[in-house]
This record gives structure tokens, sequence and C-alpha cells, in this order.
């Protein structure tokens, strides 16, 4: 593969906190190829949110600071690069859908003054022109009649429809990359199933790159192409998609797979949840930072000493930080075989 | 309250959209006190633009034999202490009561907004800093710091009115800082960060339209008590200066002479009265309809 679109190297995020800095993103690698759909999977906590917004530089206005590591766009390095370049690359060439599509519009706006904003400001294209491909971009997110809904205002659209204005002014750029962070929590059933629908439909027409942000599985498992699964602000395991549903290689990510309700189903069982709570920052566990929650914990080996992430086998590209992957391999495999 | 506040038009379906703009004339219009008391204004307002064709008497020329004449066909509010005709100069004086309001007003807005939605967005030590001067601005009397400010720079209308400015520049920058920080952490703001927006845009054009709401209720509320300080002011001899007549000054003037011819006295005191009840009905109104329209489920 040629160079990817998005390369994090070590990226290393911290926090203040009344007992110093914490570390919530810690030493983060992975890449986005071109034409890809990569899946950041974790629970609440586990940094996956962080490490996106501190990629595209949006964490130091909330009080963070990226203290170490590289993020490589598209041959441009966005750690320590000035806000204004950054400006330049937020919107146009990395688009960013968030969580909560029921406060992300402005509610001073008509929509397609926000979608047209976005435009010209990137493109500098003149009113017209940019308001004709606001419109056309909510055509593009299966908006029925965007010429005259286009003139409506936020609180007009229900919160499916402002997530589909979102996606459109992530996308009216013609975005190599498309961050979209839990796009479709927030969202009932059938409209998520539509919104995810919509979003890959849209990257198979322009061949951008999604990054999907999100700790639903079920998701994972209906869109990515690879899989990068977070803990304790780690990357803890990193695969194909199929493999991993296939071979979950880390006892989180059988974990999280027996603890999906249509894995369970087709088992036949319960789905069993992951005994404990998700370590904090300020208290992670010596030695693997699962140890406390894992089944397999062995004394020593998963508790002193740091694990580091490691292809699962030579010369493949699978990634897993468990001390004992190579002898939990075939029993994390009949853990969540069907 | 609020099932007036948020008629049909916010809660209804979507089939019906109604754009903000023209609901909130329409909640306005609904609000009777407040369309009266614009109605009122504007009528005050057309009568300082038109003074000259109005009044019926030079507002200037004075007449000594008719010095302090009870209302007559003639002087139909009476005459004042120089014998010139208190009707007309109450209708010219209109014209600097309110160029006086306006512009103590915009001196405040001028220097409250951009503080107040500095010291909002930016946070840290510039608000520290912006906030305790503002608390010490503050915590003078508004029309003693008034009478000092003109005392050194001598008594005028437009000093007495950029001492007025100065001091209620505070209270718009409380209201601005106060709504810039709500809004700062709203997702949008975030979101348009994400979309590329640098600071200066993400106040002037995501913040700013958000914060125009409780900003023009508090500028109408100042608008009166703008005209009612420079009212006391001149009053007191510190704004308008004679020959020239401002409502205040008129009251100034007519007072001492209230034992022998009331009307004068009453009739500018009514006029600042009913302007200044005007300005605040109105601001209630627009607060009342202002309110952003949210539908609060889904």
């Amino acid at each position: 593969m040629a160079e990817p679109l998005l390369e994090l190297r070590d990226l290393t995020v911290q926090f203040p906190s009344p007992n110093g800095w914490l570390t919530v993103v810690d030493k983060v690698s992975f890449s986005v190829g071109r034409n890809d759909i990569v899946c950041v999977v974790g629970e609440s906590g586990s940094g996956k949110s962080v490490t996106m917004q501190a990629a595209v530089g949006l964490v130091q206005p909330k009080g963070g600071r990226v203290t170490g590591g590289s993020v490589r766009f598209d041959g441009k390095e966005l750690v320590g690069m000035s806000n204004r370049d950054l400006n330049r690359v937020r919107g146009d060439e990395i688009g960013f859908i968030f969580q909560e599509p029921m406060s992300s519009l402005n509610p001073a706006y008509t929509v397609g003054e926000q979608i047209a904003e976005v435009v010209r400001r990137h493109r500098g294209a003149s009113r017209a022109d940019a308001w004709k491909r606001a419109v056309e971009m909510l055509d593009r997110v299966h908006i029925a009649s965007a010429a005259s809904r286009a003139r409506e205002y936020p609180h007009q659209f229900s919160g499916g429809m402002r997530q589909r204005v979102m996606i459109a002014m992530a996308v009216a750029c013609d975005p190599k990359l498309l961050i979209a962070d839990e796009p479709s929590t927030a969202l009932d059933v059938t409209i998520q199933a539509r919104i995810l629908e919509l979003l890959r439909e849209l990257q198979r027409e322009s061949g951008m790159s999604v990054l999907f942000i999100t700790h639903d599985l079920g998701v994972v498992a209906d869109i990515a192409r690879r899989v990068v699964v977070m803990y304790g602000a780690q990357v803890v395991e990193s695969a194909s998609a199929d493999e991993l549903f296939a071979r979950p290689r880390h006892p989180y990510t059988a974990g999280l797979l027996a603890a999906m309700p249509q894995v369970a189903l087709e088992r036949g069982q319960d789905p069993v949840a992951i005994p404990g709570t998700v370590a904090q920052a300020h208290a992670w566990p010596g030695g693997c930072r699962f140890n406390p929650r894992c089944v397999y914990r062995q004394e020593g080996a998963c508790t002193t000493v740091p694990v580091p992430l490691e292809p699962v086998a030579p010369g493949q590209d699978a990634l897993v930080r468990c001390a004992l992957a190579a002898s939990l391999s075939d029993t994390l495999r009949e853990a969540v075989a069907a | 309250m609020s099932a007036a506040i948020f008629p049909a038009p916010g809660t209804a379906a979507p089939a019906v959209p109604l754009p903000p703009p023209s609901s909130f004339f329409k909640r306005f219009c609904r609000n009777r006190t407040a369309m009266i008391s614009a109605i009122i204004l504007l009528l005050i307002v057309l009568t300082a633009i038109f003074a000259p064709y109005l009044a019926p008497h030079d507002p200037a020329r004075s007449s000594l034999r008719n010095i302090l004449k009870p209302p007559s066909a003639m002087y139909l509010l009476g005459s004042d202490d120089l014998g010139r005709d208190v009707l007309s100069r109450l209708i010219f004086a209109s014209r600097l009561s309110l160029v006086a309001s306006v512009q103590a007003v915009a001196i405040a807005l001028a220097l409250g907004l951009p503080l107040g939605l500095i010291s909002g967005y930016a946070g840290g030590w510039a608000d520290t800093v912006i906030m305790r001067c503002n608390d010490a601005l503050m915590s003078f009397p508004a029309l003693i710091l008034a009478v000092v400010i003109v005392g050194l720079l001598g008594p005028s209308l437009t000093n007495a009115m950029t001492a007025i400015g100065l001091v209620y520049a505070p209270r718009i920058m409380r209201v601005v800082r106060g709504s810039t920080l709500s809004v700062r952490e709203e997702v949008y703001i975030r979101a348009a960060r994400a979309l590329g927006c640098g600071d200066a845009r993400i106040i002037a054009y995501h913040v700013l339209p958000n914060v125009t709401g409780p900003l023009v209720v508090q500028a109408t509320v100042l608008m009166g008590q703008a005209l009612l300080a420079e009212a006391g002011l001149s009053f007191l001899g510190l704004g308008t200066q004679p020959p020239q007549a401002s409502w205040g000054a008129m009251l100034g003037t007519a007072f001492p002479y209230m034992a022998q011819s009331p009307v004068p006295t009453i009739a500018s005191g009514l006029v600042i009265s009913v302007t200044v009840l005007c300005f605040n009905l109105i601001g209630d109104g627009i607060r009342d309809s202002v309110g952003r329209m949210r539908r609060s489920g889904d």
C-alpha cells in the first residue's frame, strides 16, 4: 500500500486535572488508507474521541495538550501546525461530524446558509454558487425538496435530518477524510441504519476515507473494513474487520463481542457483560491496563510490565497488545464462535 | 407565560415552516402593551424628525410680554419663564433627548459588546482583567460618575452622554459575556471550529447572532435609562446647555416656576416618563418574543 492518507504515530494527549496532567491518549498509532473505512472502537473514556480531536487540533481550546507523536495527513504534519493552517485543512480536506445532531447546527442560520458558509470559506465560491452547492449537498444526503428546505432553520428539522445536514456540511468540500464521531449514537435504530447507509453511499461515490468513532460493534460490523480497538487510552488491537470478528486476539475485544446481543443470540446465549468498569486515567493498573477485568489474567505476565502492541504473527498487519496473545488465540476464537 | 411566548409555529409539525423572523414579529405584534408602546415611540420619533413642520412657534423666540402664561389657544401648553412656547420647545427637545439616548447607548454598545464577547469567549486572564475593571466601574453610582466626568470635561450634552455611555458599558458587557459563555459551550461552536472557522470568525459569525436576543433587550431598556440620565444631568445643568432644549433641561428650567405655572413642568415630566416607559415595555416585549425557538423533544 502507498503512503496512507492519515497516519497517527505515538500520539499522546494530556488533559489537566487537580492531580496534574492526565494522559488520556497514550502513544496511539494507526493509519487510515485511501478509500478506506476504519472504525475506532472503545468504551466511553477509552480516549477514542479525544484521539481524533487531537489529530485535527481540537483539544487545545478545551485545555488539553498534545505532548508527543505525529499526525501525518496527506503528506502534511498536523501536530504543531498553526491554527490558521489547520483551519484550512479542517472542513476542506477533513470533514468532521459530531455526536449531537440536535445541537451541532447554529440556530441563528438556515441550514442552507450554514452549508454555503463552509463552501464559501474554503472554496471562495460566490454567494450564489455556494448556495447552489448547499442545495446540491442537501439533495445528495437525500433531503426531500432540498431547495426549499435549505431555507429552513435547524429547529425545523428532526434529529436524523439534522445529522444529514451535518453530513452535508462535512462533505460539502469533498474532503479526503471524513471523521465521524459517533454520528448515529444519539439517533434511534432505524434512523441510525439509514445514516450509516448514507455514509457508505457517500464514501463509495466520492472515494473519500471514513474514520468512524463508535462504541457500537454492531455499527462496526456494518461498515468497517479495518477496526482499531482502544482501551485505557491505548490501542489494544487492530485488524481487518473480518479478521477481528472471526478471530479476536485480545480478551477485551472478545469480551466486547460476547457482549453484543447479535452475537450472543446467534449462539443461543445471553449477552455477557465485561465485569468491572473502565480504568480511569488517574489510576491505570500496572502492567496490562485491562488486567483487573480480564478473565484470563495471569499474575506476573499481565500485572507487572507494560504490554507492547505487537503483530499477532511475524509479517501480519493485525496488531494486539496482550501478553498471552499467542496462548489465548484459540480460546478466544472458540469463545466467540457461533 | 410560556404558552403565549411559544405560539403555534414553533411547536407545530415542520410541515408548515415559518422562518423565525416573521414569527418574531408575529409574537411581538401579539403583545399588545409592547405594540402600543412601539406605536407611541414611533410617533415620538416622527415628531422629532418633523419638528420644524409640527411646532407651532419658533422654539427659541422669546416674548417677554408672554412670560409663564397658562395654556391658551396660542400657547397650547403655556409659555416658559422667557416667554417661549412650551409645546414647540418640547417638540424640538425630543430631537436632542432621543439623539442623546442613542448616543449613550451606542457608546455603551461600542465598548461593551466587543469586550463582553472577548471576555466571554477567551476566558482566562483576559476575562479576569476585563471583569475586574467592569466590577470597579459598576460599583460607582452611574449618575455620580457621570457628574464627575462632566465636571472634568466641562458641561455639554456630548460629554454627558459619553459619560453615561461609559457608565452603561459594563451592563452591556455583562449581558454579552453571560450569553457568550453559554453559547461558547454549544456543540455548533465546536462544529464550526472542526469545519475550519478561526476564532474571529466564530465570534462574529456564530456567537454574535446568538447573543443578540438578550443584547437587544438590554439596549432597549438602557435607552430608557439613558433618557432618564440625560434628563437628570440636564436638570442639574450638566447636560444640555441653553439655548438648546432637551426634556430634562426643560424640566430643570420649568421646575422653579412650578407654583406659578405647573403645566410646563408636568408636560416635560410626562413626556420623559412616557418615553422611558415605552422603551422599557418594548424591551420586555422583545425579551418575550425573541426567545430562541427550539423544539424541546425531537
